[in-house]
């Protein structure tokens, strides 16, 4: 049996098995996967990546191993002690394992918060990604819906602690496909900061395809990090969607430092005049490791500014990919969007695909855009090294200063200096 | 200390420095004087080890040492500094944390003990006060955005914090004001003793009213064609190069 048809059938036993709120959704999802299937080469927004390859092997579906022993633990961030974390293992919410310990911070099943208090936010947001992303992949997310999440940030409260979320996947029984979702709801005048990261556990192929959408209200702030430094053999498609539905800001910062194939997803859409967002990133790669971010920002109302700086730094004969699409629909005038990527490729066997794609409808607005690609400057390493710092210190160094602008965008500063390990780590310093 | 004989360097094919004969002892001060593009930065490219140039013939030997064969980092170790006629920025890194990692790699190669965070703060202030350099320049990204005056006085800094033997300062002087050019002379000066020597490539006398050379040398066309005493430089003030050409003709 082929692996789609499996996981097909999975999703409708579990859709018979749970007659939940969320059912609807879930039937819809997999009707929409069943029309759309997985993207082929020729799919214009999975060209560099190979998506179809992930679906040519067998992978137990992770909804069925609840594993709860402690090895999670070693992908824990800095300063776990104070924080709150949110522990998925092969894509199901393991609530025994997780501490959610500040106030104002809600986390529920999100079958129950489809029917409670939160019924409204839950039907009029979950897979608002899907307008946006029709590719069958985010569908498949949806038509699992196991172990979801619903997180609310209650309106005015600044949530003191940092909320780490962990998507695990165990393979130490064979390849794992793991689907974890969340739907993140930042009530007015709210503010909080989520570091979201990746393990795996066990020799085998592991595949991620993992949702998260986060409706920002009124007056809300934002700050979001990703940081992926997962096994060679760990795929991950990553979806992150921003809906700031009122004036808000949002600080996003991904960093992409190793895994088999990545894809990120960052979608900014700016439904409220005066939204503010930022959306950095930085991958540094080697081996065979593949980095894909593709971002969309969609102006809808007049008066925002987004502000997009992605870095990258591919060596071995890793490969990047950079799409940044930016929408400004007619009525959005006197926006402000900014959008750059810069690229150091340090082998001739690495490779980078960079391609801005700007649609702007409006005529009032100011946008700009620019990419590079290049190597690591040689009058600057001459320089560096002519006062006696080694060649190898000299390109760390200078590696380094190129990433310093990126990593400076962590304010979390237990964050960013664990990042700044991790890639002085990898620059051998 | 410096003994450079017959030297010839070119880059794709074109040969700029076309026999090069100087010999450097320690405690001398040399001048380089000549026209523009006459390959006075060239020359200090190839002894600070630019890959760019290729070497077609002769030797450069460096406190017994064959020069040319070893890498810039090593030369750096073995005493020799460049300061930069057009130092390179470099966004992100701070002069501060360069001169760390430089200061600590230096000391490595000559199986000196590495500073800590202590020592090397002592170290850098009181160099900061010999050069009177602004402790808010070395915190900044390396040169960006430094004013040409700035670069030149951090270049100045920099030697004097990595205290080599030879020290080759190649229009250290464009770009100061009449001020930093005497800072940067007491820089200079502060680190000559009778066991280093200096080489400075400038178009100026002003320069050598503080650091009065020993010898002066013209380079043109990639020779040096005439040498003699710091009588050379005020001389060529007078007169500028115009005298070259004639001799060159003539010859
Ligand atoms: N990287 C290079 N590529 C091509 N030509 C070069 C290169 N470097 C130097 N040259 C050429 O070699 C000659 C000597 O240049 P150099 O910079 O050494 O002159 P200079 O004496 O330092 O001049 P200036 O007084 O203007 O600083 C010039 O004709 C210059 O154009
Ligand atoms: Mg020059």
């Amino acid at each position: 049996m082929s692996t789609i048809t499996t996981i097909k059938d999975k999703a409708q036993e579990l859709g018979a098995a749970t007659q939940d709120a969320l059912q609807p959704v879930r039937a819809a999802a997999l009707a929409a996967f069943n029309q759309l299937g997985v993207p082929a080469v020729k799919h214009e927004e999975w060209k560099y990546t190979r998506i179809s390859q992930l679906f040519n092997q067998s992978y137990q579906l992770g909804v069925d191993l609840s594993n709860t022993d402690a090895t999670w633990q070693t992908f824990r961030l800095p300063e776990y002690e104070t924080a709150n974390e949110l522990v998925f293992i092969n894509g199901v919410y393991n609530p025994a394992v997780s501490t959610v310990r500040s106030a104002g911070l809600v986390v529920l099943p999100l079958e129950e918060a489809a029917k409670g208090e939160y019924a409204q936010v839950v039907s009029k947001h979950l897979g608002h990604s899907g307008k946006y992303m029709k590719d069958g992949i985010n569908a498949l997310n949806a038509s699992f819906l196991v172990g979801a999440v619903f997180i609310g940030v209650n309106r005015s409260t600044e949530i003191e602690h940092p909320v780490y979320i962990y998507n695990i996947t165990d393979g130490r029984a064979g390849n794992v496909f793991a689907q974890p979702r969340t739907l993140v709801h930042v009530a007015a005048n709210a503010g909080v900061v989520m570091v979201e990261t990746y393990g795996s556990i066990g020799v085998a192929d592991h595949f991620t395809n993992q949702v998260m959408e986060v409706v920002v209200e009124q007056d809300a702030r934002v700050e979001y990090y990703k940081v992926q430094n997962d096994s060679n053999r760990s795929s991950l498609v990553s979806t992150t969607h921003f809906r700031q539905v009122g004036k808000s800001y949002v600080h996003a910062v991904t960093i992409s430092l190793n895994g088999a194939m990545v894809r990120n997803n960052l979608n900014m859409v700016m439904e409220a005049e005066h939204c503010d967002s930022n959306m950095f990133g930085l991958y540094f790669t080697s081996g065979s490791c593949h980095v894909d971010n593709h971002t969309i920002v969609d102006n809808a109302k007049p008066h925002c500014l987004s502000n997009e700086y992605y870095k990258g730094i591919l060596d071995g004969s890793s490969t990047g990919v950079f799409n940044g699409k930016i929408f400004v629909q007619q009525d959005a005038q006197k926006i402000n969007a900014f959008q750059s990527n810069k690229n150091i490729l340090l082998s001739d066997t690495a490779n980078v695909y960079t391609k801005p794609q700007l649609e702007i409808f409006a005529d009032d607005v100011k946008c700009s855009h620019g990419c590079t690609v290049g190597r690591l400057d040689e009058e600057g390493l001459f320089y560096l090294r002519s006062r006696g710092v080694t060649e190898a210190s000299a390109k760390s160094l200078l590696l380094h200063a190129f990433a310093i602008d990126i990593l400076d965008q962590i304010r979390h500063d237990a964050l960013r200096t664990y990042v700044d390990q991790l890639i002085s780590e990898r620059l051998g310093t | 200390m410096l003994q450079i004989k017959d030297l010839h360097a070119g880059i794709e094919g074109k040969e700029i420095l076309k026999g090069i004969n100087l010999t450097i002892r320690p405690g001398e001060v040399h001048a380089i004087m000549g026209p523009n593009g006459s390959g006075k930065s060239t020359l200090a490219s190839v002894l600070a080890g630019r890959s760019d140039y290729e070497v077609t013939g002769g030797s450069v030997d460096f406190l017994g040492k064959d020069l040319l064969e070893l890498a810039p980092e090593a030369r750096a170790g073995e005493g020799l500094f460049l300061a930069f006629q057009y130092p390179v920025e470099i966004p992100g890194l701070s002069t501060i944390n360069f001169m760390k990692t430089a200061v600590n790699e230096v000391r490595k190669y000559r199986g000196q003990e590495v500073l800590d965070a202590a020592e090397f703060l002592k170290l850098m202030k009181e160099k900061m006060s010999l050069v009177n350099i602004d402790k808010n320049l070395l915190t900044r990204s390396l040169n960006e955005g430094f004013s040409g005056g700035e670069k030149k006085r951090n270049e100045v800094f920099q030697m004097a914090m990595l205290e080599p033997r030879l020290a080759i300062l190649d229009e250290t002087d464009s770009g100061l004001d009449i001020d930093a050019i005497r800072i940067a002379a007491a820089g200079v000066n502060a680190i000559r003793s009778k066991e280093n020597a200096t080489l400075v490539i400038t178009h100026y006398q002003r320069l050598l009213d503080y650091i009065v050379p020993d010898f002066v040398h013209v380079l043109y066309n990639g020779r040096i064609v005439k040498s003699g005493g710091k009588e050379l430089a005020l001389e060529l003030e007078e007169t500028g190069y115009s005298f070259l050409k004639n001799e060159m003709n003539i010859a």
